[in-house]
């Protein structure tokens, strides 16, 4: 082999033994039954019983797990309110980060790095500690509730811990950075001459920027977009520490099925299709962007 | 326009000018980009604004189109105060110096972009499009994004767009740029025809003096945010005004001198003992015993080998030969030390004059070559 292929081969190892074997392993156990024993499921593969062991392994196999999914309503509708709320909440932090985003664009070059700095700020505390910090701020003798009757515009404390709003309140607070940070890095190599010249050719500032600026951004939203949306259709911090009861998400869902179910397979099945969902739409859009600019 | 003869509106106490800058000035903060300017631009002109970089030519177009306002002073479009005035407001349209091609649209939706915002009627907007299109060659390009053009085709499609909602006023700001010597050279003679064509004005503002000389009726000189001289580009330089308009287009010599006597419009300067005054003419008549500077194009020096019989004819030596095809210059180095150049055309294939390094020779010019300058 030439060295130049063993060092590509380097990173597809890498590939194969960290993404596609749990994948393939997480993708056999959704395929099993649920069994009590260590681990808990059935069938295990026992290589000493020769080939006749595998074949009737191989014939153990089934979709069992999935058409009890498509049956159950509890997960069609975990999945339809984690599409929701991820979709939500994702349109939120859009409208939150960009014009952050625009504001460090717009800042002048030597604050840029403090600024980008302090965006980034957050990470440093663990992400757990950081959403157990909003039980205390949104509880109902918590900062918020503290400061808004304090300042007279509530008398009675609000209830938003253990609501969906405490969610999508979770969810914009901790993802904002990754909807800030592309944006802005489009913004950042934006040629403002461009507006100037659509401003010259008769455009208002607010016509300038849907006419030129944000379709020059798309890019950027769209990477924030997928970086928010992801993540967060898997959530299950979030939903678990600051939702109600009520909360139905699917990696709150998956989290029950594992560990209080104690049903890996499942759970398995859950995970499978969740990436499978999130996979397909991802690349049909990204081979649409591809013919776009290669027509372009 | 340009080229005709006649065409001198600056002239015409009649005439309106089209653009009045009255005592403009600029600051940012406790710099001043323009000092007090005032200028007048004539319809139809192709006027060209040059200076080196950080003259304050930049800041004085952006003035034009509306991107800055003066910190002091006016500027009247037609007799109207543009004071106050966004750029989407102003009937002037620029050319950036980028070309600010808008990445995301076609050539075609480029050149629409502008005609779109004032709601022409999208049948209109069409015909108005191809039209631009053939003004500039382009027809079979409409559909391409910018970024599959050549640096060239760039260049048209920016034209057109500034172009496509027909300005009373055109700001070309560094147009041929980042294009190459050949390709820059034709697209200045483009660029006339263009302007003759649709008879708008022009205000080109370049560092390229050639450039500048090539396309304009007439050319504003900036120094430091102030204007050095405005006159037409034959008058500019025959006919400086100061030392440093002689010096920043073309190739000059300056020569210190003294003036001793002045005869009519030829004056006289001393400027080495033991060596006969030289004499040049000029439009002042600067006093007697003052400090003036003769100005003398290398191409109006003569060299020799044995003394001449011109008016002024100057005794050196040969320091170096530039030989660059259809000229050849001569650095000669005179008594006083300074370093005449002499410009002599290659008429014949064979440059070599039997005059060689470190030779002794004479430098001469008529009076009416050289012209005295007492700033």
């Amino acid at each position: 082999m030439k060295p130049s292929r063993l060092i590509i081969s380097i990173p597809y190892l890498w590939l194969a033994l960290l993404f596609l074997a749990p994948f393939f392993i997480v993708i056999k156990m959704s395929l099993s039954d649920l069994a009590v024993s260590i681990p808990p499921y059935t069938p295990q593969l026992d290589l000493s019983g020769g080939w006749e062991a595998i074949t009737a392994y191989w014939a153990a196999l089934d979709f069992e797990n999935y058409t009890w999914l498509a049956d159950d309503p509890l997960y069609i509708n975990s999945f339809k309110s984690s599409l929701i709320i991820a979709s939500v909440s994702t349109s939120i932090t859009l409208a939150v980060a960009y014009p952050i985003a625009y504001a460090l664009a717009c800042s002048p070059q030597r604050w840029r790095a403090l600024l980008v700095m302090l965006v980034i700020l957050p990470f440093w505390t663990s992400f757990l500690i950081r959403v157990y910090a909003w039980i205390g701020i949104l509880k109902t003798e918590g900062l918020l509730n503290q400061l808004l009757i304090s300042v007279g515009v509530i008398s009675d404390p609000l209830t938003i811990l253990n609501t969906n709003t405490a969610v999508y309140i979770g969810i914009v607070y901790s993802y904002l950075p990754f909807m800030v940070l592309p944006i802005y890095a489009t913004l950042e190599k934006m040629d403002w001459s461009l507006i100037e010249a659509a401003e010259d050719l008769g455009s208002s500032r607010l016509s300038a920027f849907w006419l030129v600026t944000f379709p020059l951004s798309l890019p950027g939203v769209i990477a924030g977009c997928f970086l928010v949306f992801i993540p967060a259709m898997g959530e299950f911090v979030i939903p678990d520490l600051l939702g109600g009861s009520d909360t139905l998400m699917i990696g709150k869902t998956l989290w029950v099925e594992f560990f209080s179910n104690r049903d890996w397979p499942v759970a398995s099945a859950v995970a499978v299709v969740l990436l499978v969902l999130l996979i397909v739409p991802i690349v049909l859009f990204q081979r649409q962007q591809q013919k776009l600019s290669e027509a372009g | 326009m340009v080229n005709d003869p006649n065409f001198r509106p600056w002239h015409d106490p009649n005439t309106k000018p089209l653009i009045d800058i009255q005592n403009v000035t600029k600051k940012f903060g406790d710099f001043t980009a323009i000092n007090n300017l005032s200028l007048k631009i004539y319809p139809k002109e192709f006027f060209a604004i040059l200076g080196p970089s950080g003259c304050g030519k930049t800041t004085l177009m952006r003035m034009l189109g509306g991107f800055d306002a003066p910190t002091k002073g006016s500027i009247l479009l037609e007799g109207q105060d543009l004071t106050g005035t966004s750029p989407a407001q102003r009937p002037v349209n620029m050319m950036f110096q980028s070309y600010a091609l808008f990445p995301h649209l076609s050539v075609g939706d480029n050149i629409a972009f502008g005609l779109k915002r004032e709601k022409m009627p999208k049948a209109d907007i069409k015909i108005r499009v191809q039209e631009m299109l053939e003004l500039v060659q382009l027809t079979e390009l409409e559909k391409r994004k910018p970024h599959q053009l050549s640096g060239g085709q760039r260049q048209r499609v920016a034209l057109a767009r500034a172009l496509a909602k027909r300005p009373k006023l055109l700001l070309l700001d560094e147009p041929l740029g980042a294009l190459d010597k050949k390709l820059r050279e034709a697209t200045q003679f483009e660029l006339m025809g263009i302007q003759e064509q649709l008879g708008c004005t022009f205000v080109i503002v370049t560092h390229d003096q050639e450039e500048a000389m090539t396309v304009s009726s007439r050319i504003a000189v900036m120094n430091q945010g102030e204007i050095a001289q405005v006159a037409p580009p034959e008058t500019i330089y025959e006919a400086p005004t100061s030392r440093y308009v002689a010096d920043f287009i073309g190739d000059v010599n300056i020569i210190e001198g003294r003036v001793s006597t002045t005869k009519e419009n030829a004056v006289f300067l001393e400027w080495h003992e033991n060596e006969v005054p030289l004499s040049a003419l000029s439009d002042q008549t600067p006093a007697t015993g003052s400090t003036a500077w003769l100005s003398v194009r290398p191409e109006k020096i003569q060299i020799y080998k044995e003394p001449p019989q011109t008016n002024n004819a100057v005794a050196g030596k040969v320091l170096d030969i530039a030989y660059l095809g259809n000229v050849s210059t001569y650095h000669v180095e005179l008594s006083n030390g300074q370093v005449i150049k002499a410009q002599e055309t290659n008429a014949g294939r064979s440059a070599n004059r039997g005059i060689d390094w470190d030779q002794s020779v004479w430098v001469g010019w008529s009076t009416d070559a050289g012209i005295v300058l007492s700033q």
